[in-house]
Formats: structure tokens, sequence, C-alpha cells
């Protein structure tokens, strides 16, 4: 795992980990067929490299104030080490909120189908229900076993439960983010939920819930309570279906994910262990969007 | 594909069925308040042309279809649609 220093400035409390991982003991050769998903979010850029369908490469950064420079480099950050150019690169496929602005892909697609698509290559054709938190939406996508899209809904007005909104919190808190889940379960019994409509309200609300003498750890648990049943909210809406899963960089929030369990009542597929062999759950739109890009490159060639 | 959101005051959604929907867009043109549109959607490897809520009606959507009685589920865009594709969702609390 790479890291570079700049991230580790330890004012940042928000501050996740930018990396990239080349999956252990695949070669790839000229004949393969070698795409790449480029799935610029609104808050993390993720790539991800595919040999004949197969998980090969990935790199997930921060997405900065320029799309196609983000774009660039997370396909740089994917690449680095694979011994890959840009040029082996069979068809390149964009999406996410920034995928209109991917200089490199030959299509660009919806993060919705990508979501589902990559869900289904990660955890398996039992999926049904993805969750998808991301930086600044959650959407819920119910999928039929090949990872086609069967329904979908995105959540309403604002960052409330999203990652951006968890960032917020883990500023306002000075706790670093990606210790954030596991804090907000040491607490003895559940507190009420904050309002979850809105994030500036939710801060507000839990600077009052500090002053009047609540532990962070109590605070952040109503926070996170309160975005779990929003995200429970959508999902119901859009129907649950089992298996469950959740991707996205929330899926990396064990606080969340519980607290989902909990009001959902089912269990989500667990996740797989992305800090050493697994495929990280963050970058399945860009899995998707890989897999989507071999198949169009098939196609184009049986044409 | 769902359009709209449940908040404080209800449901408000719109639902597109984009296997049924043919993009012909009749319902486009019926519609009063302009928001619906065509848009190119990925679906089964192929580029479909289907109908979707502007971006701009679909966080007020509450407002924008009111005057359609959506509660009836029999508003302009339900009735002129030969392939049923769309479907309000209307549930103020």
């Amino acid at each position: 795992m790479k890291e570079p220093s700049s991230v580790k400035d330890e004012l940042e409390f928000w501050r996740w980990r930018e990396y990239s991982r080349i999956v252990e003991g695949k070669q790839w050769t000229s004949k393969d067929i070698i795409t790449a998903g480029v799935d610029v979010g609104s808050v993390g850029s993720k790539a991800a490299i595919m040999v004949n369908g197969e998980a090969y490469s990935w790199g997930i950064t921060r997405t900065g104030s320029n799309s196609p420079e983000s774009a660039s480099k997370v396909l740089g950050l994917a690449l680095q080490g694979t011994g890959l150019k840009a040029s082996d690169l069979k068809y390149t496929v964009g999406t996410g909120y920034g995928r209109v602005n991917v200089p490199m892909a030959n299509k660009a697609i919806t993060e919705i189908a990508c979501h589902a698509k990559g869900a289904n290559y990660i955890w398996g054709p039992s999926v049904r229900t993805v969750l998808d938190v991301g930086g600044q939406d959650i959407k819920a996508i119910r999928s039929d076993e090949t990872g086609r899209v069967v329904s979908f809904l995105m959540n309403d007005k604002c960052a409330a439960g999203t990652g951006r909104g968890m960032e917020v919190f883990a500023d306002l808190m000075k706790i670093p983010i990606e210790e954030i889940g596991a804090i907000s379960l040491k607490v003895d019994e559940e507190p009420p939920p904050v309002s979850c409509t809105c994030v500036a309200f939710a801060k507000t609300e839990a600077i009052g819930l500090l002053r009047k003498g609540w532990s962070k750890e109590k605070v952040l648990a109503a926070y996170t309570r309160a975005m779990a049943v929003r995200m429970a909210n959508l999902i119901n809406r859009v129907g649950l279906e089992k298996e469950l899963v959740i991707t996205g960089g929330q899926s990396k929030n064990i606080g969340i994910v519980s607290r989902i369990e909990v009001v959902l009542g089912v269990k989500c597929l667990p996740m797989p262990n992305w800090r050493e062999k697994g495929l990280d759950p963050m970058v399945a739109g860009a899995f998707g969007a890989a897999l989507f890009g071999k198949a169009l490159y098939e196609k184009a060639q049986k044409s | 594909m769902h359009y709209g959101y449940s908040d404080g005051s209800g449901e408000y959604y719109i639902t597109i069925d984009t296997d049924k929907c043919t993009g012909c867009g009749k319902c486009v043109r019926t519609c009063p308040q302009s928001a619906l549109q065509l848009e190119t959607m990925f679906i089964d490897l192929e580029d479909k042309t289907v109908v979707s809520v502007t971006e701009e009606h679909r966080k007020k959507i509450k407002y924008t279809c009111a005057p359609c009685k959506p509660e009836t589920n029999n508003t302009h865009c339900t009735s002129v649609c030969d392939s049923k594709a769309i479907k309000c969702t209307w549930k103020p609390q």
C-alpha cells in the first residue's frame, strides 16, 4: 500500500487515505483485453484496471477542483507499477458525478449502472440491493443476478448521511475519519438520533449536545444513527431484497453499517478484506465501469 | 427509475419504468410544467432514450407536479403514455 506523505497532516481529521493496489499473482499480456473504469465522484476519484474482466489494479484519490485532472491522476495511480501504459487500455469507461469530464474515456455511463455491476462483481450474483453512499449523495439500487439495474432511487435534498457529511463531523469532533465508525459504537446505550435532514442542522445540534455535556462517542452515535435511519428509509422505499451490500466510502464506516443492519433487521453481505487482499467496495463503480468497457469492446470487435 | 423524495410532509415520487418507456416524448410535450425530458441511459449495453424528470425539478416535484393532482395518478403525463410507463406516488401526510 502506497501512501503519499502529504496526507499525513494530523490536523486534517477528515482526510482519508489515498492508495493504490495491484492484485497479487496476476499477469497481463498484450493479447488480453485490458480495460479501465474511472469513477470521478464528488469527493473521491477511483480508477480500476481489469484484465479480461478480472480486477488487476486500482487507485483511490481525492477529487480535486478539476475533474479531468483528477481523472488523469487517479488513472495514473492505478497504472503505477503495473508496467501498463494508458495506450495499452483497450477501452476506458468514465462514470460518477464528473463522468463527462473524463478526457481519456471512450464512453460515459451513469454510476447507477456501474455500481450495480461492480457490486455484482465484488459480492457475486446473490446481490439484489446496493446502497451506494457517496460523497454527496446516497443511492439505493435494486439489481438482478446479472447486475442489471431493476430499480433506483437517489436521496433527497442534501448532504446529510453522505461521506462529506461524515467528514464534516470528523473535523468537528477532531477524530480521524477512519476511526469515526468504531468510536460511534462505544456507547452503552444508543442515544436518540439527531435531526437527519441537513448537515448544517445536524452539526448545530451536535454542538449543542456537546455543550450539554454529551461525550463525543454519544454525539457521534446519535449522528450516525440518524444517518443510518435515513439510508434505511431510502432502501425501504426502493424495496429491500436480500442480499444487501453497501458500496462507496461509507461502506468502511462500521458505525453506519452495523446500525443499518439493526434498523433494517437484515445483515449485509460481509465486507471484503480490502485492507489486505480483498476488493475495495469504494471502487465498485470503477470495477463496474471497467466491466462495461470489456463488454463494449467485445461488442465493437464483433460488429 | 424513481424521481422525487420524502420529507417531513410526505412522499412524492414520479416513477418511470425504463423497460416500458419507448422514448416517444409524448409526455415531455404534454407536461404543463416542462418537468420532463428525454435522456440517454445505458441499459443492457445499449444507449436507450427514455424520459426522466429534469434535474431542476427533481428536488421540488411536490410543488412542480401539484397542479396536475398526482395523488389521483391520472395526470397529463400518465394518461398520455401508451405504454403506461409513468406512475405517480403521492402520499402527503
